[in-house]
């Protein structure tokens, strides 16, 4: 009998009640203990009571502790393919100007084309292909901090692959989820993915030069994003021409204080 | 389509519970998935068959429970019916709701051999 739905138990009167179909044979004796005992059946319910992201979160929860205990910043950039994350990058990269260890990690389905322009900017970078996968997840940034060998007390960004959908899921041990919205997408995309907007810490609201041209209201953005989500931070700049980037640089320096505050390397210093 | 993933992990769960709770094949899979949840039911259906083929959990079927979303509302002091994470209050109009229910993904049991 089928314990969750209790299917089986009158078995032998034909019922059709099922709204799920079983794939499995109510004949008892074709099983494993070749009988059919009446009101005994050879399968039972075992209790799991666990979230199904659990293994997931406990990667996730020792990228975190390590992060915690080496003064690590990392940050975890979210957004649709072609919001600007990686020139976001390369530009921050260049504006920090050597300030401290940076290094990258990079996820995309295909291609090393972006780990590439973040090399170019003279950082330490891995891309992780997720081939079919849609999202990083906690396993893989474990896996990638020890390729990069990511230094104490730096900062570790992690370009997540191009979707508001599947990576507000995955938890990666990131001090913070940033999601990137540029103005070209629409003021509405925090309502239409208010998983992702809910997620992040701060959103940018990039590519700014272009709000003369586009039809594009921002107090009604940032109103859409604060109904997901009434704590998140908002910053607007520009990436191409520099306009708004000091704003995301001192968000950038602030956060990594903080995240050295209390860290073991800096105690046993 | 993170519903691969979370089949993936589901199935990770099962193969590791088996030695733990000795068995041998799971036939059904119960899930309690909150409407709030970022997660479709027919994806869920559609990627957990052809993840568990080959698996403990091959040929098993996947019954889900769908948690209908609930917020508190600090103005009324209830618990009200919401459909989406930014829904505002059906009674007074006033959010954001603190969320109390429907945003979570669980495996509740399994019915093994």
């Amino acid at each position: 009998m089928c314990t969750v739905c209790g299917c089986g138990e009158n078995e032998e009167q034909g019922h059709e009640h099922h709204e799920h179909a079983h794939s499995y044979d109510h004949d008892y004796s074709k099983g494993e203990a070749g009988v059919h005992v009446a009101g005994l059946s050879q399968s039972r319910l075992v209790s799991i009571e666990q979230d199904i992201l659990a293994k997931n979160n406990s990667y996730a929860d020792a990228n975190r502790g390590y992060f915690a205990q080496h003064g690590i910043l990392t940050l975890n950039l979210v957004s649709s393919p072609g919001a600007g994350k990686t020139t976001l990058l390369t530009k921050t990269i260049e504006a920090l100007d050597s300030a401290f260890p940076i290094s990258v990690i990079e996820g995309d389905q295909q291609t090393a084309n972006d780990a590439k322009r973040i090399r170019a900017t003279g950082v330490k970078a891995v891309q992780i292909n997720t081939g079919k996968g849609c999202h990083l997840d906690g396993h893989m940034i474990g896996h990638a901090m020890g390729d990069l060998k990511v230094k104490d007390q730096s900062l570790l960004f992690i370009e997540n692959v191009g979707n508001l959908v599947c990576p507000a899921a995955f938890d990666l041990g990131e001090a913070h989820k940033v999601v990137i919205l540029s103005t070209p997408e629409g003021e509405d995309k925090p309502l239409k993915y208010p998983d992702m907007f809910h997620a992040a810490d701060l959103m940018i609201l990039n590519k700014t030069d272009l709000l003369p041209y586009l039809d594009f209201d921002v107090q009604a953005c940032i109103n859409n994003a604060r109904r997901v989500n009434p704590g998140i931070k908002v910053l607007q700049l520009s990436a191409t021409t520099g306009e708004g980037m000091d704003n995301w640089l001192n968000w950038i320096k602030a956060a990594r204080e903080f995240s050295l505050i209390g860290s073991l390397s800096i105690g046993e210093a | 389509m993170h519903e691969m993933s979370l089949c993936e992990a589901i199935i990770e769960t099962a193969e590791k519970q088996a030695s733990i709770q000795q068995y041998k094949s799971v036939k059904c899979i119960h899930l309690e998935i909150g409407e709030l949840s970022c997660v479709e039911a027919e994806a869920m259906h559609f990627a957990f068959d052809a993840v568990a083929k080959g698996s403990i959990a091959d040929g098993a079927t996947l019954h889900i429970d769908r948690v209908p979303g609930q917020g508190w509302c600090s103005q009324c002091e209830a618990k009200v019916k919401i459909k989406q994470r930014y829904d505002a209050c059906p009674i007074c109009e006033f959010y954001p709701l603190d969320i109390r229910q429907g945003d979570a993904m669980r495996i509740k049991d399994m019915e093994v051999i």
